[in-house]
């Protein structure tokens, strides 16, 4: 199977009308089994179509031509804008809502992924690309075009977890490489603040039957690869983790954000030296090199070596 | 951003929290004047954007304006981890019976500001956090719901105080903590927080980071406390070449050709997007590289974006060849970046086959990309070559290894180079 998203899956993308958005529904569309996008928002564009898929004014009128609940939609509209956007969304019983946009002010975050719990909803990103189920479904801009998307991800048994979306493409296509599909990949995005930390992802990937092992992508800055180190050991995962830590010249510069506005290193523990101690200590393999991910996942699975 | 003192204080008192009469001066004169003013013994302290000023002389205490002045002018010329004064800041000498701490973080695993107090102030809050974790409160609060003063109450109640202390530090937390959500901030500190002779609780010092996000809407703010947009206030001052990056990512609005940061080595990057960046940096340093720059290129930038970008690292002094390397790419296009480098090549009249040691960016558009790169005979890789493998390449030309006989120490070369092997011309 999966997590988060199946063939099934309806969304809606909410400021459809701009550039990168209009490309991404496209991408959309046309990648796997077709993704169900049964309309766009903009306010004051009702009536237009984008690749086909109606452009309404509010959530509410998608639901209402849709006919029912709408699961999940990928929010692109500019930062000032955004918490209007995603909490349209989740006060229309929207339950999975990934979004895009990057700098967005960390309070406005936290008041999305606060009434999201409240509303039983998750939030992927923000600043972040989507989700991939290789040849099924993506939702978000994650591994490109159709075309490009179908080099880098094959389906498989590895669940993919970043904090940075070409990353995640980049780690995948080196496993696809290898002969390792991926179960699914989730770009989780790089600030400070994101609705779905390594460690709230790692119990659907636990129950996710076709996961077989997980690879993480790290950087600097923030507590998440500290809890996620907390969770494998509490809850004894049977999945093995293989890490890549990137950003390790950035130990050096306290005070510098380099990558992504989540890298800032604001304590000891935030810095990349401390986080591949702690991953390590609780069991994850921390690769020194991408190309060395392969290898390790099939020395975690007890496999023989990828070629 | 971070805030000097004198900013942090003056935002503290515009939150409702008392401060003490202090006044800010940028010359020994003005410092005189407000030691003057205040007419009493005095604390002159510099405003510099670091820490460990008591320690470097940056804080000195006077008995009348005379001596005021005279510590003003000594500060002022102090430099202190390498940051000139800004100017001094004038205080009264205040009584304090006793000094607390307290102070406003996020926690971003529970994604909500948490509120912290100790009755032991003055110093590193971390430090009292390991030594007496019986002396410090915290408890978070709702993004959604403004802070109630109970809930500042029940952090301080944790330590023991009560009384009248109890009852006065309760809305100077609570008032923090609004500022804290109101001000965007990332951090929001009064430490100390001191307790007077007359049984009076007042800001001795402050300490307030804002999120870069949030300036467009707290220009307001900003504005009557005079601090400019180009005042970046990261952690060191932005160098020229850094100015220039600006410059040309703001040239035009699509994609992100930027966040150029210098550093004094051989090898230019022209790298991307964000972790790729990270990644390839890490890659060049651990293969004995050194770095001219770090960069950023994402979200499909203009040809004349990554043109700019390319001629500029190309022309710092010091920079022998350019790598131009990406982890694959989905949205940036590659025949628009190689298009961009080459013409910052031909356009400076250098050679692009020889200035540029390594084009390593698989993804969008790679086809098209690669035909113009084989045009110009660059050296280039798909992703079959893995970023680091790119960086150890970029390396060993920069330093002039003969590129064909490694020593096979490294990981097995996957050659995904030489035109022809790669797509038709």
């Amino acid at each position: 199977m999966s997590i988060l998203l199946d063939a099934d899956t309806t969304f809606i993308v909410q400021g459809i009308t701009g550039r990168e958005a209009v490309n991404l529904t496209r991408e959309c569309l046309d990648y796997g089994k077709g993704a169900k996008i049964v309309g766009g928002v903009t306010p004051g564009r009702k009536g237009r179509e984008v690749h086909g898929v109606p452009v309404y004014d509010t959530v509410a009128q998608v639901i209402d031509s849709h006919g029912g609940p709408i699961d999940g939609s990928v929010v692109t509209v500019p930062p000032a804008f955004t918490k209007d956007a995603v909490f349209e969304a989740l006060e229309n019983d929207v339950k999975l809502v990934v979004i895009v946009t990057e700098r967005i002010p960390r309070r406005d975050v936290a008041e999305m992924v606060e009434l999201a719990g409240l509303r039983g909803a998750r939030i992927i990103g923000p600043n972040c690309l989507g989700i991939i189920v290789p040849e099924v479904i993506k939702m978000g801009g994650i591994g490109g075009p159709a075309r490009d998307a179908a080099k880098a991800y094959s389906p498989g048994p590895v669940g993919v977890i970043s904090r940075s979306g070409g990353m995640t493409t980049e780690m995948s296509s080196t496993l696809t490489a290898a002969g390792l599909g991926q179960s699914t990949a989730v770009s989780i995005g790089g600030d400070a603040i994101i609705g779905s930390t390594y460690a709230e992802l790692m119990p659907l990937f636990e129950a996710d039957e076709q996961t077989e092992a997980i690879v993480i992508y790290s950087e600097p800055g923030g507590r998440m690869e500290a809890e996620l180190a907390r969770w494998v050991t509490e809850n004894e995962s049977r999945l093995p983790i293989v890490a890549f830590m990137a950003g390790r010249f950035m130990d050096e510069m306290p005070g510098m954000s380099f990558g992504h506005a989540g890298t800032i290193v604001e304590g000891k523990e935030d810095t990349a030296s401390e986080k591949i101690e702690r991953l390590a200590a609780a069991g994850i393999t921390v690769a020194e090199e991408i190309s060395e991910i392969p290898a390790l996942i099939a020395e975690r699975l007890g496999s023989p070596s990828p070629a | 951003m971070r805030f000097f003192e004198y900013e942090a204080r003056e935002i503290v008192k515009r939150a409702g929290i008392p401060v003490t009469d202090f006044g800010f001066a940028r010359t020994a004169a003005e410092a005189r004047e407000i030691a003057e003013r205040i007419g009493g013994p005095t604390v002159i302290k510099s405003q510099v954007l670091t820490g460990g000023r008591m320690k470097a002389g940056g804080v000195k205490f006077a008995e009348g304006p005379e001596e005021a002045e005279g510590h003003a002018a000594t500060i002022l010329e102090l430099q202190i981890n390498g940051h000139v004064p800004r100017g001094v800041l004038v205080d009264p000498r205040a009584e304090v019976k006793q000094e607390y701490y307290a102070g406003v973080v996020w926690d971003g695993i529970r994604e909500q500001p948490v509120m912290l107090f100790s009755d032991m102030g003055g110093i590193d809050i971390e430090e009292v956090a390991a030594t007496h974790p019986d002396h410090v409160g915290r408890g978070h609060f709702s993004n959604l719901v403004s802070v109630s003063d109970f809930q500042a109450k029940q952090v301080i109640a944790q330590t023991g105080v009560t009384g009248s202390a109890l009852t006065r530090i309760t809305p100077i937390l609570a008032r923090l903590a609004r500022l804290f959500s109101e001000r965007d901030m990332t951090l929001a500190e009064i430490n100390p927080l001191g307790e007077t002779g007359d049984a009076k609780f007042v800001a001795l010092d402050a300490h307030m980071e804002m999120e870069n996000e949030a300036r467009p809407r707290q220009r307001a703010l900003l504005s009557e406390l005079g601090v400019g947009d180009e005042e970046t206030r990261q952690a060191r001052e932005p160098t020229e070449f850094e100015l220039a990056g600006e410059a040309v990512d703001a040239q035009d609005h699509r994609g992100v050709a930027g966040n150029v940061t210098e550093f004094d080595g051989d090898l230019g990057l022209v790298i991307g997007a964000g972790g790729g960046s990270l990644t390839l940096f890490d890659a060049v340093r651990k293969y004995g590289g050194r770095p001219a720059n770090y960069c950023e290129i994402g979200g499909n930038p203009s040809v004349a974006k990554a043109c700019g970008l390319a001629k500029l690292v190309l022309t710092k002094p010091g920079v022998d060849k350019i790598a131009v390397m990406m982890s694959i790419v989905s949205n940036t296009r590659v025949d628009i970046v190689a298009r961009g480098v080459i013409k910052a090549c031909l356009e400076l009249d250098m050679d692009p086959a020889e200035k540029i040691a390594i084009f390593r960016i698989p993804g969008a558009w790679e086809e098209e990309g690669f035909k113009i790169l084989d045009h110009y005979g660059v050296d280039y890789a798909d992703r079959r070559v893995s970023l680091h493998e790119a960086a150890r390449r970029a390396v060993e030309k920069i330093q002039g290894a003969a590129a064909s006989e490694g020593d096979g120490a490294d990981a097995p070369r996957v050659d995904g180079r030489t035109s022809g092997e790669v797509t038709e011309v």
